[in-house]
């Protein structure tokens, strides 16, 4: 017996003793009917080699280890970027607790979300009478100021007409006749969760601005000298609106985050549960019709969103998750464009800082091969701050990412010599990743917690800097954006490259002679 | 009113009798009556809870339940390690619930073991459009090239495929046949099916009935049968439950011919026909296939509980008593063997944790299965409910809870944060959804689904960690710190 009151042992050293192991062994042999080791072996060599990486990539139907989810998802995490907003989401109940998991896991936060609970009679008469019912509910207990309603994908393939439905329950008194039900409809079969934000967050847009799906009169536009920033889906939500706005108080902007989450998902232990906190007002949202210009941090979270925001007569400008210094310059320069005031000098004294942090540090980074997966916006942010750190990207691969995307990268990439030997994948998961670890192999590998299983198959270091991120805890509390952003990515690459060298050399007698104190 | 310094019993019933009545205030008329007949408090004598279960739950509530999907590929099948389970359908479901419910096994993952990888078809529109079927069957063919040593396939249907017309029975069987009879099974476990996950558990005991068992028709077995051959049926070896059950199983004299499902395999779910005895422990989700083994192969099962040694201690007697003298005699040798270990946890922990009180709210088995460890303990469940719980689960309920427990089926955010805010217990135990929602309360809070990434938690080496585990929860320094000093 291992186990031991005084010094309790859970899984992580339980199962090693021999009593344990000897009777996996068994089971094993006895039991599971195993395939042979040596042809296990033989199977797992063969998985590294370029015949297998051919017919891997030769895939045509199946998709191993995606990385992206489905729309929802992202309508979810936009809808509280508003004040008081309860996210709705009409169809099958078993996905809301799927996005609230997913969504609590990631953030270490509550979640809150409803579903309209659809079952096999709404499958065959239609989920008009679960909208009533639910919005009715919603609305008495959880007093929302807002419900911001989207569908999973099985009200989508019986067609579910959610500006009818949401017509209707108004007018059986589920909710008042003015209260705000912006809605949108977020197939799971189409796009990713990047699309469900955009959807979403442009069906929050379009009800405020464009007369509140025909119940009033469309908003009127009386411009004015205000910035809309709109963030995307962003894993550091927290940690990145809160340097935004930081930056953007800095130069005295005025401004509004159309969609801010730094707080709901980031709210304090002292009591009290807040199931709303922070966002958004609607006034504001409303509101920010009259701005001089929209700009989005993330050009493929919001592709429909900033067209809508055009018809407008305002300026959009589609930044792509920017880190680093040149992606954080053109942030900044656009806002002193935009706004008509010089960059704050407090702000060029961090842009220097990073520069210095940089200088000091890119002789380990230099020439380092990396390869980046993780949402469009998101791979661009990190190649492009990878060149400038020396670092050479090899692979960037997006799951959700389409030709737009592939063609904007390889531009990015063609900007740099260092960028020389990369190759892009669009639409390709990480079975796929799997394959070019192998068969081209790199230093380093930056992406979300699913990229622990390449790293234990490849033996590629990686570094986690993504969304989702469930086995570390309280990264998207510091922003990856801004200058200070910066700082705060080149400090992760660099712990992982010093914790690699380190380890790489710990061997007394062997390979201890580079087991420096100083680097 | 503060409910919390209610002290006698007629106290405790009044003040949850007056808390059920306030949290339905604040329901339309309609569902306030729905509502209500799932809401109650024991007591003493009756042959239930008191509530009705296994019903629809209500829209915009915030339920905390999920789906047939969830239930057959989260729960049942997804275990099976050397078998491909595709998530049959859009991107989502099989994203959301990849690697995420820590059922461990021992393989090497990608080539003979494919427990936590996502395989899926990710449906785009034109498939849902014109029916998925032909991509299914390309599926197929590609997992054959790049998982060569899979030793069969799943098809975990998501909501579209039922409502496109899908026949995935046809392609399944088409699929097999060119394979040489290789298992190929498809499940009708679209989400919308049923009222929570619990469908998705018998839909999936069905599956292995039409698509594995019968296949298996008089063939022999690949062993040696013994007398004391048995199959633990519904542990799904979370945090490595399934391990430390079975090592006592086998101390006693036992041997375990499968595991379902965790770190479970093809052959030993092929195999299971074969047992003397099925020994269940999530009767919720897999007394349907113990049943049918009981009616078609003469196979009796027998329910026990290994959390905390009392119940452990009653059930290696029962599974024992299924057996002659030399399983007895195991039983009794295995239960010394661990009491000075049982001992020296309870002397350790209980002075730290006697007295305090506990919510519970989860699914399967563990809203009354759980109370035994607690009390071992000295603490005490003082509200308990399931997720998805049939009648039949409120009915074993009632041998576990204590006169004047409250009783919420299929719990709403709402209910249950009231009810935790009034009843003011010293641990709630529920899942990630419910997690920070107390912590931010300030009350101490452990997942009960995933043991909070901690476990395992059956069987004697199981109960040392929890012990440890609800001490490191309630007695954290952390919670005199929520309040600010000013």
């Amino acid at each position: 017996m291992t186990q031991n009151a005084d010094a309790v042992l859970d899984h992580f050293d339980l199962f090693r003793g021999p009593e344990y192991t000897e009777m996996f062994k068994a089971k094993r042999e006895n039991f599971e009917n195993p395939v042979a080791d040596a042809e296990v072996e033989r199977v797992r060599e063969w998985t590294k080699t370029p015949e297998y990486r051919e017919q891997n990539f030769a895939r045509e139907a199946l998709t191993v280890n995606p990385a992206k989810a489905c729309q929802p998802l992202g309508a979810v995490f936009a809808a509280v970027g508003f004040e008081g907003t309860l996210p709705f989401v009409h169809g099958s109940q078993g996905c809301v607790a799927y996005y609230r998991s997913h969504l609590s896991r990631h953030f270490k936060e509550p979640s809150s979300c409803v579903s309209s609970s659809m079952t096999e009679d709404a499958a065959v008469f239609g989920g008009l009478n679960n909208m009533v019912d639910g919005l009715a509910n919603a609305y008495n207990l959880y007093k929302p100021k807002m419900i911001a309603v989207s569908t999973t994908c099985m009200a989508e393939v019986i067609g579910d007409d959610l500006n009818a439905f949401i017509k209707t329950a108004k007018e059986k008194g589920s909710v008042p006749a003015e209260f705000d039900v912006p809605f949108a409809h977020t197939p799971a079969f189409v796009g990713s969760h990047v699309t469900g934000y955009d959807n979403a967050l442009k069906g929050i847009v379009e009800h405020f601005w464009g007369g509140k799906a025909g119940t009033v009169p469309k908003q009127e536009r009386v411009p004015n000298e205000s910035l809309n920033i709109i963030g995307g889906f962003d894993g550091y939500a927290v940690g990145n609106l809160r340097e935004v706005k930081r930056l953007l108080d800095l130069f005295g902007a005025e401004y509004t985050l159309l969609c801010d989450t730094s707080d709901v998902f980031d709210t304090p232990t002292d009591g009290e549960f807040r199931m709303y906190d922070g966002g958004t007002t609607l006034e504001q949202a409303a509101a920010a019709a009259n701005a001089k210009a929209t700009i989005s941090m993330q050009e493929f979270c919001t592709e429909k969103t900033l067209a809508y925001i055009g018809t407008w007569g305002q300026e959009t400008v589609a930044l792509n998750h920017p880190v680093g210094v040149a992606a954080t310059d053109r942030f900044v320069q656009e806002v002193a464009r935009l706004t008509g005031k010089p960059v704050p000098d407090a702000i060029k004294r961090e842009r220097g800082r990073l520069v210095d942090a940089i200088a000091d540090s890119n002789a380990h980074i230099h020439g380092k091969k990396f390869a980046i997966y993780g949402d469009p916006d998101l791979t661009l942010g990190l190649a492009g701050f990878l060149l400038e750190l020396g670092a050479e990207p090899t692979h960037i691969l997006a799951t959700n990412g389409g030709r737009a995307w592939e063609e904007k990268a390889r531009a990015l990439l063609a900007s740099s010599p260092f960028g020389a030997n990369c190759n892009v994948y669009a639409g390709k998961d990480l079975w796929h990743m799997r394959s070019l670890l192998f068969t081209d192999p790199v230093d380093f590998l930056i992406g979300n917690t699913y990229g622990k299983f390449l790293e234990r198959d490849t033996g590629t270091p990686l570094i986690r800097i993504g969304f989702p991120i469930f086995d570390r805890h309280h990264h998207h509390r510091y922003p990856v954006w801004g200058y200070q952003g910066g700082l705060n990515v080149l400090v992760t690459i660099l712990d992982k490259i010093f914790d690699v060298i380190d380890s790489n050399t710990n061997v007394a007698a062997k390979t201890d002679y580079s087991f420096d104190i100083i680097r | 009113m503060s409910l919390a310094t209610a002290e006698n019993l007629e106290d405790v019933k009044a003040r949850n009798k007056a808390l059920i009545q306030e949290v339905l205030t604040a329901y339309p008329d309609k569902f306030a009556k729905r509502r209500a007949k799932h809401l109650g408090a024991f007591e003493e004598g009756k042959p239930d809870c008191g509530v009705k279960s296994n019903i629809k739950s209500i829209p915009g509530v915030m339920t905390i339940r999920g789906c047939a999907y969830a239930g057959s590929k989260g729960v049942v099948w997804g275990p099976i390690k050397d078998m491909v389970h595709i998530s049959h359908g859009p991107v989502g479901c099989g994203q959301y619930s990849w690697a995420a419910r820590r059922n461990y096994y021992i393989g090497t993952t990608g080539v003979d073991t494919f427990v936590t990888m996502q395989f899926t078809s990710d449906f785009q529109e034109k498939d849902i459009v014109f029916g998925g079927d032909k991509k299914l069957s390309k599926i197929m063919d590609e997992i054959q090239v790049l998982f060569p040593l899979n030793k069969g396939i799943t098809v975990q249907s998501e909501c579209p495929i039922g409502l496109i017309g899908d026949d995935i029975e046809a392609v399944s069987k088409a699929k097999s046949k060119e394979y040489g009879g290789k298992t190929i099974v498809p499940v009708r476990c679209e989400g919308f099916r049923g009222v929570s996950q619990s469908l998705g558990h018998h839909i999936a005991n069905d599956a292995v009935r039409d698509w594995v068992f019968d296949k298996q028709e008089g063939k022999p077995a690949r062993f040696e049968q013994t007398p004391y051959d048995v199959a633990i049926i519904g542990d799904y070896n979370i945090g490595g439950d399934a391990w430390s059950s079975r090592i006592l199983l086998e101390e006693m004299g036992l041997r375990v011919i499968a595991q379902w499902s965790g770190d479970g395999s093809l052959a030993e779910l092929e195999a299971t026909p074969k047992a003397k005895l099925n020994v269940l422990h999530c009767y919720r989700s897999m007394n349907y296939i113990s049943r049918h083994m009981e009616e078609k192969y003469g196979i009796p099962w027998v329910e026990y509980n290994f959390f905390g040694p009392t119940k452990i201690v009653d059930s290696l007697r029962k599974i024992a008593s299924h057996f002659d003298d030399r399983i007895k005699e195991g039983a009794e040798r295995v239960i010394e063997k661990y009491k000075p270990l049982m001992d020296a946890v309870v002397a350790k922990y209980r002075p730290r944790l006697a007295g305090k009180k506990v919510m519970l709210f989860v699914g399967g088995l563990r809203p009354r299965h759980v109370i035994g460890a607690y009390e071992d303990l000295g603490m005490e469940v003082v509200g308990t409910g399931y997720e998805f719980g049939h009648n039949d689960d409120y009915q074993r309920t009632t041998h576990y809870v204590k006169d004047g427990t409250l009783i919420y089926d299929d719990v709403t955010g709402y209910e249950f944060e009231k009810f935790v805010e009034k009843v003011q217990p010293d641990l709630v135990g529920s899942g990630i959804k419910e997690k920070y929602v107390f912590q931010k309360m300030g009350v101490p809070f452990r997942q009960m689904h995933s043991w909070d990434y901690s476990g395992p938690y059956h069987g004697y080496d199981g109960f040392a960690i929890f012990a440890r585990d609800m001490d490191m929860a309630i007695n954290s320094p952390v919670w005199k710190l929520a309040k600010a000093p000013w």
